[in-house]
C-alpha cells in the first residue's frame, strides 16, 4: 500500500480537504459535525496553511444561522468559504442557502447528515436534514464511505467553482463521520491539480468591491422575479456533467473512480436497489455475495442527488432490470413517497423506463442498523409477485405492517476479516486503546482496518462498545459486528447485565477483566453466559486489569493492560511484533509528556501478559445466578416491557406498537434503572452528623435524603437502618434518618467534601464517609426501600429559606445520568424540591436536555400525589420563546378559568368561588389550600351538564398557580438563544430563567461560548479566550423590571436557596445565572465546590441579587452576596483549573497577559458592582 | 568619606550586604526592578520546584484524558494542543528576563525531588544566565525509619551532584534541624558549598479548631526569629570556608548589623519586605550607614564577624553555659 494511507474518520478527512481549500471558515458546534469545526480551529491555531499559503480565518459564530450569514458575506466579497454542520444547524442555514444559491455563488457546506428533531431529538444519522434543504437550490453530493468523503469533498470544492452552484457535500452522521477507516488521503499536489485558479479569479471578480460597485440582494416584483429564477436554469443543467468530469479528473489523478449514478452488480440484473449514503456500501457487499450464489441483483448508488439527472440515472440502470427498490434514509410523513423514491419514479417516467416496477422503502433512521440481511430482505421483496409498494426495513412494524422481515442470522462476513468487540466504560480508556490498536495494525501491516464506537446516552458510568474489523481488502461493512471472533469485557459489572456472549462466533474468545481469578471466574458468570461458552466452545480468558494497572501506577486506566491481552490472545499480529508495536505506541503517546508514564505503561504491558490466564471450563454444573433484570422488579409493566429492553441494550428489538405515537413518555422512570455504578458510596455516621443537609443539597444525583418521622414508624425497620434524634427543636420527639440510595449513587464523593462535621476523635472522618459499595449493597437496598415508605415531611411545616428544612422536600429530579459530580443538577434538583409539584419546564437542548430527557429513563419525577415537573425540549435556539409560549398559554387558560368561575359563582357557591379567585397562593400552605378548594370545585362541577361548567371543569387545574421555568446552558443563553432570551425577559411576563452556566458548550465537548472567561482554553479557543466573559446579568438588569441573580451553590448555598425563592415569588421575569462546575473545567469533581468558592473569593465570580421589588420600595435593588476576600488571588484560582493551566503550560507568555487582564477584569467589575449596589432608585416625581 | 558597605557573597561583589531572599516578590520583573531600585544588592529568585512541575504535568495529562472517548457527542472536552511546556521554561525565561532587566546579580533557587531533577534543572539554570544557584533543600523526613545520617548524606549528595554539573557558585539553604548543625555545615563546606544560607523557614501547618482541619498557614517571620541564624552564624563564622548568608527575622538595620557582626557576608530580607514594602530596603540601608557612621565604622568588612564565637569576648555564651546562665538569671517579666 502506498504511504499516503491514513487511518482517520470522515470528519477529519473532510475537514482536511475543506481547510486546505478555504479562506474563511465559520463554525458552530453541532453533533456529529462538531469535529470538523474543531479540526479547522485547531489547525488554524497551529498556523497550518491552506493551499495558497494562508492560514484560513476560522470564526466561531453564535449559531449556525450566524455561520451561514458570515459565509454568505465572505462569499459575496470574493473569498472561498466553507462551514460544517448537521441537523437543526442545517435548518438554520437554509434562509442563507437560498440566497447563496440564488446568487450563483460557489461554496461548499459539509454535512454530517443527522436526524431532525421531531417527536424526539436524535443526534444520529439519517438524511432528514439534507432532504429538508433539498429545495434550496444547492447541489447535493453524497459520500458513502470515509474514502469517498475525502475524495468527494474535493470534487465538491472543484465543481462548485466551475458550476457556480453551491454544494452540500454530505455523508452519514456517525456511521461515516465517526467511522475510522484506512484510506488514501489527498496530497496537496492532487488537490492543487483539481482546482482551476482561473475559476477562483472569476469568483473573486464577482465579489463586491467599491472599486467595481454593483448591487446584489435587490427586492423584485411580480413582473420579473419569476423570469429571474428561470435565468439560472442552464447553470443547474450543466452540473451533472461537470461533476462527472471532475470525478473523472480525480480518477486520473488517484485511480479512484466515481460516477454520479454508479451501478454495481450483475450486468443482467433483474432486481436493483437505488440508495444514497453508507447503505450503498452494505448493498454493494450484499450484491456481491448474492450474485456469487447465483442471484442477478445490483445496486445503483446515487451520489449526485441535486440537480437530479433523470437521463443519467436511467442510463446507469441495466436494460435487464425489471423491478427497483428505492431506499430513502428519511421519512416524509404524508407524502406520496420519500424524496429519492419520487425522484426515481419521475426519472423513470421521463427516461423511458416507465415499465419498471418501483417500490420505495425507508431504512436506517437515526443510525438504525442497515445490515446485509436487511439488504437481502429488500431484494427478496422485489422477487415477490406483489411486493409492498412502500415498506420499511430494519424494524418490526406491527401496527401498519410496512416492515420487511429479515433473517438476523444471515451474514456475508467471511473468515478473512477478523472481528473484535470490546465492552468498556467511558472512563476506563477502552475506546482510546482500540483507536490505538487499529493504528498499530493498520500502520504495521497491509491490513485494512475499520473501527466504530457505540456510546451510551448516560454521562456517568457511560458504557462504550467498540467494533473493530481487520482484513486484507477494503472493509465495506458500515454496520455493527454481529458475530465476533473476540469479545473483550473490560468491566465485571457488565457481566450478568448484558447478553454480550450472544455476539461471539463459535470457537471465539471471551476475555473478561475480573478480580475473581482464573479459578473462581467461572462461578461469577450467569448461567446464560456459561451455556454460551460451552455450546460455542469459546476460549475464556481472565485478567485482573485493575490490579495490574494499579500496581503499575496507572490508577483506573486499564487501556494498556487490556490492549496487551488482546494482542496476546488474538494473534492479529505475531506476539513479539505486537508487543513491540504496543511499546512503540506507548513511547509515541507518552514520550513527549513524561518518561515516567512511558515506563509505567511499558511495565504494565509485561505484567499484563504474566497475569493473563485461560479459564478451564468445567465439564458440568452451572451457576444459579441468572441475568439481572434491567429494571427493578417493582417497576410498572410498561417500564419493564418497553424501557427495560432499552436499558438492556435490546431496544432494536422493540416493535412499532411498543412506542408512544407522539413522543410522550411517563416521568419518574429513572428510579427503576438501578445502575450500581459506584465502587465507593457515602455512609452516614449519625453520631457525628449535625443535620445541616449540605450533603443533601449538593448531591447531583439526589441519592442522599433526610426524613423526620414519628418513632413508631421504625417498626419493622431493617436491622441496619439508622436513625437518631433530630437536632432541631421543631422535630422534638421524632426520629431523623439520612439515607443513601447506594444503587443510584455514582460515587462522586462531593457530599463528603462539603460535610462540615468531623469526628471528634478521628478528624479525618466526617459525618458522611466513602466506603466500598459491594458489602453494603444488599442491606442498603432494603434500607432505601424502607426509607421510601416512611411518610414525607409535610411541606407546610418547613421553614422557607433554611437549607436544613427545605431539604426535607422530596426531590422530583433524581438519579440522572449526568456526570458524576455534575455542577448543574443540584440546581435542578433544588428547583424540583421547591416547586416541582407545579412546575412547567422549557429545556434548551444541551447537557440538561440529555440527562433530563434522553431515553430510556428520565430523572424528572412525581410526588406521592402524582404531581411533578412537566418537561419539554423544543430546540436549542428557541427555548426562551418556547417557555414564554407556555406562560402565555397557562395565563390564558387561567384567565379563562377565572372568567368562567366568576360567571358560575351562583352555581358553585359564591364563597368557594371567591376563595379561589382571591387566593394569594404565595406559599406552600396557600397552594395546598387552593388545591383543596379546586378539588371541591371539581366535585361540584362534575355532575353539571352546563357547557360552561364542563369547560371550567376541564380548565379548573389552571386555577392553581403554575411556575414556568426556562432552563438551559450558557451556549443557549449567551449565544444561540440570546436574541429570544432578551425578548422574553423584556416581555415582563412571569417566566423564570435558569441558566446553568458552565462557561462552555459542555454537551458537545467544551466549545467556547460568550460566557467563557478570559484566558480559558476551550475548543474553538485553543489559544485561550482573548475576550472577557459577557455580563449577561448586567445586560438584563438594564431593563429594571427583571429579577436578576448570580448564584454559585458551592460558594454560598444559602444565597442560592434565597435566590430561587425570591425569583419565584417575583411577579415578573427572573433570570438566575447559576455557576456550574463541569468536567470541561479540568478540575477534580470531588472538590469542585471548593473551586466555586475560590471563584467567588477571588472576585472571578460575583454573587448578587437584583430585585425590582426592592427598587419599588425605595431601596437599592442590587445586593451583593459575595465579596472578594482574596482580590489578588485570581492567579492561584486560575492555576487550580486546567482549562487555564493549559494555556499557562502551552503559551506561557500569552497566558500571563490574559491572566493579568482577567485579574483587572475582576477588579473593574467588582468596582462597578459595588457602585451599583450603593445606588438607590430616584424618588418618583 | 562614604561608607563602604560592599561585601562578597558566592564570589559576587555586592554593593551592600542587603540581599532579597527567595519569595514570590521576585516572581515578577516589576518586583525585581523595585528591589534593585530600593537598593537590594542581589536578588534570590523564588524557587523552581521540580515536584510542582511534575504535579502540574500529571494533573493536566490526567484531566485531558479523563473524559475522552466516552460520549457520543464529545470525544474530548479540550482542544488538542500539540505541545506543552512541561519543563522549567517559564522559570528559565524569568531568569533571562531578570538578568536583562536588572544590573544586580540574580541568584536562582532550586528545589528538586530527584537527583536527576536537581542536576538537570541546575544546568538549565546556569545556561539561562543565573549568577549563582541556591539549593533550597526543603526536606522534611517524617518516616521514622529514615536515619539522621541518611538525611545528612542526602544533603551532601545533592550538593555534590549539582556541583559536578555546574560552574556557577552554589549555596545551600539549610534547615537548622540537625543533631550537630556545625558538623553538617562542615560536611557541606567540604563538599564545595560556596555559601550556606541560614536558615530555611519551615511553614508548619496550623490547626483550625472550628473546622477541625489542619491548615497550611504561612506566618511571616518576626525579629525573634533572628536568634537562630544569629547563633549559628556566630558559631560557624571563621570555621568554614563557605560564605554565610543569614536570613529570618531581619527587619531593621540593627538586625542586619548583628548578623554581620556574627559573621554573615549577607543578610537576606523577606518578611520585612512584605510587612513594610520593598522600599524598606532603602530604610535599612540608611539606618545601617547612620549607625556605622555614628560609631565611626568605615566598612562592613571591618565589623563582619567581630562578635562571632571566635572573636567575641565570651565564646561560652554560645554554648551550654549560656543555657544555665540564662535560666539562673531569669527573673520573669
Amino acid at each position: 500500500m502506498p504511504k499516503t494511507h491514513k487511518i482517520l474518520d470522515a470528519n477529519e478527512a473532510v475537514a482536511d480537504v475543506a481547510y486546505r481549500l478555504s479562506e474563511v471558515v465559520a463554525i458552530y458546534p453541532i453533533t456529529p459535525s462538531s469535529a470538523m469545526g474543531e479540526w479547522a480551529d485547531q489547525w488554524a491555531s497551529e498556523g497550518r496553511k491552506n493551499l495558497w499559503g494562508d492560514v484560513p480565518s476560522v470564526m466561531e459564530m453564535q449559531s449556525e444561522g450566524g455561520a451561514a450569514g458570515a459565509i454568505h458575506g465572505a462569499l459575496q466579497t470574493g473569498s472561498l468559504a466553507t462551514t460544517f454542520t448537521a441537523s437543526q444547524g442545517l435548518l438554520l442555514m437554509i434562509p442563507n442557502m437560498y440566497k447563496i444559491a440564488g446568487e450563483l455563488t460557489p461554496a461548499v457546506f459539509h454535512i454530517a447528515a443527522r436526524s431532525l428533531a421531531t417527536h424526539a431529538l436524535s443526534i444520529f444519522g439519517d438524511h432528514g436534514d439534507v432532504m429538508a434543504a433539498r429545495a434550496s437550490g444547492w447541489a447535493m453530493l453524497c459520500s458513502n464511505s470515509v474514502q469517498e468523503a475525502s475524495d468527494l469533498a474535493l470534487v465538491a470544492h472543484a465543481a462548485t467553482l466551475e458550476t457556480r452552484v453551491p454544494f452540500m457535500h454530505f455523508f452519514d452522521g456517525f456511521r461515516t463521520s465517526h467511522e475510522i477507516n484506512k484510506i488514501q488521503t489527498l496530497p496537496d499536489e492532487t488537490v492543487r491539480a483539481m482546482i482551476d485558479e482561473a475559476l477562483i479569479e472569476a469568483h473573486r471578480g464577482r465579489g463586491l468591491t467599491p472599486d467595481r460597485p454593483v448591487l446584489r440582494g435587490t427586492a423584485q416584483n411580480p413582473d420579473v422575479f419569476f423570469q429571474s429564477r428561470e435565468a439560472a436554469n442552464s447553470f443547474y443543467a450543466a452540473v451533472p456533467a461537470i461533476v462527472q468530469k471532475t470525478m473523472d479528473k480525480l480518477a486520473k489523478l488517484t485511480g479512484r473512480s466515481y460516477k454520479v449514478y454508479e451501478y454495481h452488480g450483475a450486468p443482467d440484473a433483474e432486481r436493483v436497489a437505488i440508495v444514497m449514503g453508507s447503505g450503498a456500501e452494505t448493498l454493494h457487499a450484499t450484491v456481491d455475495a448474492l450474485n456469487a450464489s447465483g442471484a442477478k441483483v445490483g445496486v445503483l448508488k446515487v451520489r449526485l442527488y441535486r440537480p437530479f439527472d433523470a437521463a443519467l440515472l436511467c442510463a446507469a440502470l441495466p436494460a435487464s432490470v425489471k423491478s427497483v427498490a428505492v431506499l430513502d434514509r428519511t421519512k416524509e410523513p404524508g407524502s406520496a413517497g420519500e424524496p429519492l423514491f419520487l425522484d426515481a419514479v419521475a426519472s423513470f417516467q421521463r427516461g423511458g423506463r416507465a415499465g419498471l416496477r418501483v417500490i420505495g422503502g425507508i431504512y436506517g433512521l437515526s443510525s438504525k442498523e442497515f445490515t446485509p440481511a436487511m439488504a437481502k430482505a429488500v431484494f427478496d421483496e422485489l422477487s415477490k409477485a406483489s411486493p409492498k409498494p412502500r415498506f420499511t426495513v430494519g424494524i418490526e412494524d406491527d401496527v401498519t405492517y410496512l416492515s420487511l422481515k429479515h433473517d438476523p442470522d444471515w451474514s456475508i462476513e467471511g473468515d478473512e476479516v477478523v472481528r473484535a468487540v470490546f465492552y468498556g466504560l467511558g472512563s476506563d480508556g477502552t475506546v482510546g486503546a482500540n483507536k490505538n490498536t487499529i493504528h498499530i495494525i493498520g500502520d504495521h501491516t497491509d491490513s485494512f482496518v475499520q473501527a466504530y464506537f457505540v456510546y451510551d446516552s448516560k454521562k456517568s458510568g457511560a458504557m462504550t462498545v467498540s467494533h473493530l474489523r481487520f482484513g486484507p481488502e477494503q472493509i465495506r461493512a458500515p454496520y455493527l459486528i454481529e458475530k465476533t471472533n473476540f469479545l473483550g469485557c473490560h468491566q465485571t459489572s457488565f457481566v450478568g447485565r448484558y447478553k454480550m456472549l450472544r455476539m461471539i462466533a463459535p470457537g471465539g474468545v471471551f476475555l473478561l477483566n475480573t478480580a475473581a481469578g482464573p479459578l473462581a471466574a467461572w462461578e461469577t458468570l450467569p448461567k446464560e453466559d456459561q451455556e454460551e461458552i460451552r455450546a460455542k466452545k469459546l476460549r475464556f480468558f481472565v485478567i485482573d486489569a485493575y490490579k495490574v494497572a494499579r500496581d503499575n501506577g496507572l490508577g483506573g486506566r486499564i487501556n494498556t493492560v487490556m490492549q496487551a491481552c488482546f494482542f496476546s490472545i488474538s494473534g492479529v499480529l505475531p506476539k513479539e511484533r505486537a508487543v513491540e508495536a504496543i511499546r512503540e505506541s506507548i513511547r509515541e503517546a507518552y514520550g513527549k509528556k513524561s518518561e515516567e508514564l512511558v515506563n509505567k505503561n511499558l511495565k504494565a504491558v509485561e505484567e499484563s501478559l504474566k497475569n493473563l490466564h485461560q479459564v478451564v471450563v468445567p465439564a458440568g454444573g452451572h451457576a444459579h445466578a441468572s441475568l439481572v433484570p434491567p429494571v427493578a422488579p417493582g417497576a410498572p409493566d410498561w417500564v419493564r416491557s418497553v424501557l427495560g429492553p432499552i436499558c438492556a441494550g435490546e431496544g432494536d428489538r422493540l416493535p412499532v406498537s411498543a412506542m408512544p405515537v407522539d413522543g410522550t413518555y411517563p416521568t419518574a422512570t429513572a428510579q427503576w434503572e438501578k445502575r450500581g455504578l459506584a465502587q465507593e458510596v457515602p455512609v452516614w455516621d449519625e453520631s457525628v452528623c449535625i443535620q445541616c443537609a449540605k450533603c443533601v443539597i449538593v448531591c447531583p444525583h439526589a441519592v442522599i435524603r433526610p426524613k423526620v418521622y414519628m418513632p413508631a414508624e421504625l417498626a419493622g425497620a431493617p436491622p441496619t437502618f439508622k436513625s437518631c434524634d433530630p437536632k432541631d427543636r421543631e422535630w422534638k420527639g421524632m426520629k431523623y434518618t439520612l439515607q443513601v440510595s447506594v444503587e443510584d449513587c455514582t460515587g462522586c464523593g462531593i457530599c463528603v467534601d462539603v460535610c462540615p462535621a468531623r469526628n471528634k476523635s478521628e478528624t479525618k472522618l466526617k459525618a458522611i464517609n466513602m466506603r466500598p459499595a459491594a458489602p453494603l449493597v444488599e442491606a442498603e437496598r432494603k434500607n432505601w426501600e424502607f426509607f421510601l415508605e416512611l411518610p414525607e415531611v409535610d411541606r407546610r411545616l418547613l421553614k422557607g429559606g433554611s437549607i436544613r428544612h427545605e431539604q426535607f422536600q422530596r426531590p422530583l429530579f433524581e438519579f440522572s445520568g449526568a456526570c458524576a459530580g455534575c455542577g448543574e443538577t443540584p440546581y435542578l434538583k433544588l428547583l424540583s424540591q421547591l416547586y416541582g409539584d407545579r412546575l412547567l419546564i422549557a429545556n434548551a437542548t444541551g447537557c440538561s436536555s440529555i440527562y433530563g430527557g434522553n431515553l430510556p429513563t428520565t430523572p424528572w419525577a412525581k410526588n406521592e400525589e402524582g404531581r411533578g415537573p412537566a418537561w419539554a425540549n423544543s430546540l436549542f435556539e428557541d427555548n426562551a420563546e418556547f417557555g414564554l409560549g407556555m406562560r402565555l398559554s397557562e395565563d390564558h387558560q387561567t384567565g379563562a378559568a377565572r372568567d368562567l368561575l366568576k360567571s358560575l359563582e351562583n352555581v358553585v357557591g359564591a364563597e368557594l368561588a371567591r376563595s379561589i379567585l382571591d387566593a394569594s397562593q404565595k406559599d406552600e400552605a396557600d397552594i395546598y389550600d387552593q388545591r383543596e378548594r379546586v378539588a371541591e370545585l371539581k366535585k361540584k362541577l362534575a355532575g353539571l351538564k352546563d357547557d360552561k361548567a364542563r369547560r371550567l371543569l376541564a380548565l379548573s387545574d389552571h386555577l392553581t398557580r403554575k411556575s414556568v421555568w426556562i432552563v438551559g446552558g450558557d451556549g443557549w443563553a449567551y449565544d444561540i438563544g440570546y436574541g429570544g432570551l432578551d425578548h422574553v425577559l423584556a416581555s415582563g411576563k412571569n417566566v423564570k430563567v435558569l441558566v446553568l452556566d458552565t462557561e462552555v458548550y459542555s454537551n458537545t465537548g467544551g466549545q467556547k461560548s460568550k460566557s467563557t472567561p478570559r484566558g480559558a482554553v476551550a475548543k474553538f479557543s485553543s489559544g485561550g479566550n482573548p475576550a472577557a466573559k459577557k455580563d449577561l446579568g448586567l445586560m438584563a438588569m438594564s431593563y429594571g423590571n427583571i429579577y436578576v441573580a448570580s448564584v454559585a451553590m458551592g460558594a454560598r448555598d444559602e444565597q442560592t436557596l434565597k435566590t430561587f425563592i425570591e425569583a419565584e415569588a417575583y411577579d415578573g421575569p427572573a433570570l438566575i445565572i447559576a455557576y456550574s462546575h463541569c468536567i470541561a473545567h479540568g478540575i477534580d469533581m470531588r472538590t469542585a465546590n471548593q473551586n466555586q468558592k475560590a471563584a467567588a473569593d477571588t472576585g472571578k465570580l460575583i454573587l448578587y441579587r437584583y430585585s425590582p421589588d426592592r427598587a419599588k420600595a425605595g431601596e437599592a435593588p442590587l445586593i451583593l452576596d459575595s465579596k472578594p476576600t482574596r482580590p489578588n488571588g485570581l492567579g492561584a484560582y486560575l492555576a487550580s483549573e486546567n482549562r487555564f493551566q493549559m494555556l499557562a503550560k502551552s503559551k506561557p507568555e500569552e497566558a500571563k497577559v490574559l491572566f493579568d487582564m482577567a485579574q483587572q477584569d475582576a477588579a473593574t467589575r467588582w468596582e462597578l458592582y459595588e457602585y451599583l449596589a450603593g445606588r438607590k432608585p430616584r424618588p418618583a416625581i | 568619606m562614604t561608607m563602604d558597605l560592599t561585601t562578597t557573597y558566592l564570589g559576587l561583589k555586592l554593593r551592600t550586604p542587603l540581599v532579597c531572599s527567595a519569595s514570590p516578590l521576585s516572581e515578577t520583573l516589576d518586583g525585581i526592578r523595585r528591589m534593585e531600585d530600593a537598593g537590594a544588592s542581589a536578588v534570590v529568585l523564588s524557587s523552581l520546584f521540580e515536584e510542582q512541575l511534575a504535579r502540574d504535568r500529571d494533573d493536566l495529562i490526567s484531566h485531558l484524558t479523563a473524559n475522552t472517548n466516552a460520549f457520543s457527542e464529545a470525544q474530548s472536552f479540550f482542544p488538542a494542543i500539540g505541545s506543552f511546556h512541561w519543563g522549567p521554561e517559564s522559570y528559565l525565561n524569568h531568569i533571562r528576563k531578570a538578568k536583562a532587566a536588572a544590573k544586580i546579580p540574580i541568584i536562582a533557587s532550586l528545589n528538586g525531588t530527584s537527583l536527576g531533577g536537581w542536576t538537570s534543572y541546575a544546568k538549565d539554570i546556569q545556561n539561562a544566565g543565573a549568577d549563582a544557584l541556591e539549593l533550597n533543600i526543603y526536606y522534611i523526613p517524617t518516616d521514622p525509619s529514615v536515619s539522621g545520617e541518611h538525611v545528612e548524606q542526602t544533603h551532601v549528595d545533592i550538593l555534590t551532584a549539582v556541583r559536578s554539573v555546574v560552574s556557577i557558585p552554589v549555596a545551600v539553604k539549610l534547615a537548622p534541624f540537625f543533631s550537630n548543625m556545625a558538623s553538617m555545615a562542615k560536611r557541606l563546606d567540604d563538599a564545595g558549598a560556596g555559601g550556606l544560607v541560614l536558615f530555611n523557614r519551615f511553614y508548619q501547618p496550623d490547626f483550625d479548631l472550628e473546622k477541625l482541619e489542619v491548615r497550611p498557614n504561612l506566618l511571616l517571620s518576626t525579629p525573634q526569629a533572628l536568634r537562630l541564624p544569629l547563633h549559628w552564624t556566630a558559631v560557624l563564622s571563621g570555621r568554614i570556608k563557605a560564605d554565610l548568608a543569614a536570613t529570618s527575622g531581619i527587619h531593621t538595620a540593627m538586625d542586619s548589623l548583628k548578623l554581620l557582626m556574627a559573621g554573615a557576608t549577607t543578610t537576606m530580607l523577606c518578611s520585612a519586605l512584605y510587612k513594610f514594602g520593598i522600599e524598606h530596603i532603602r530604610v535599612i540601608e540608611g539606618e545601617l550607614v547612620r549607625w556605622m557612621t555614628e560609631r565611626e565604622y568605615h566598612s562592613v568588612a571591618q565589623l563582619r564577624g567581630s562578635m562571632s564565637q571566635r572573636n567575641c569576648a565570651d565564646p561560652s555564651a554560645f554554648e551550654r553555659q549560656q543555657y544555665i546562665r540564662t535560666l539562673t538569671t531569669y527573673k520573669g517579666l
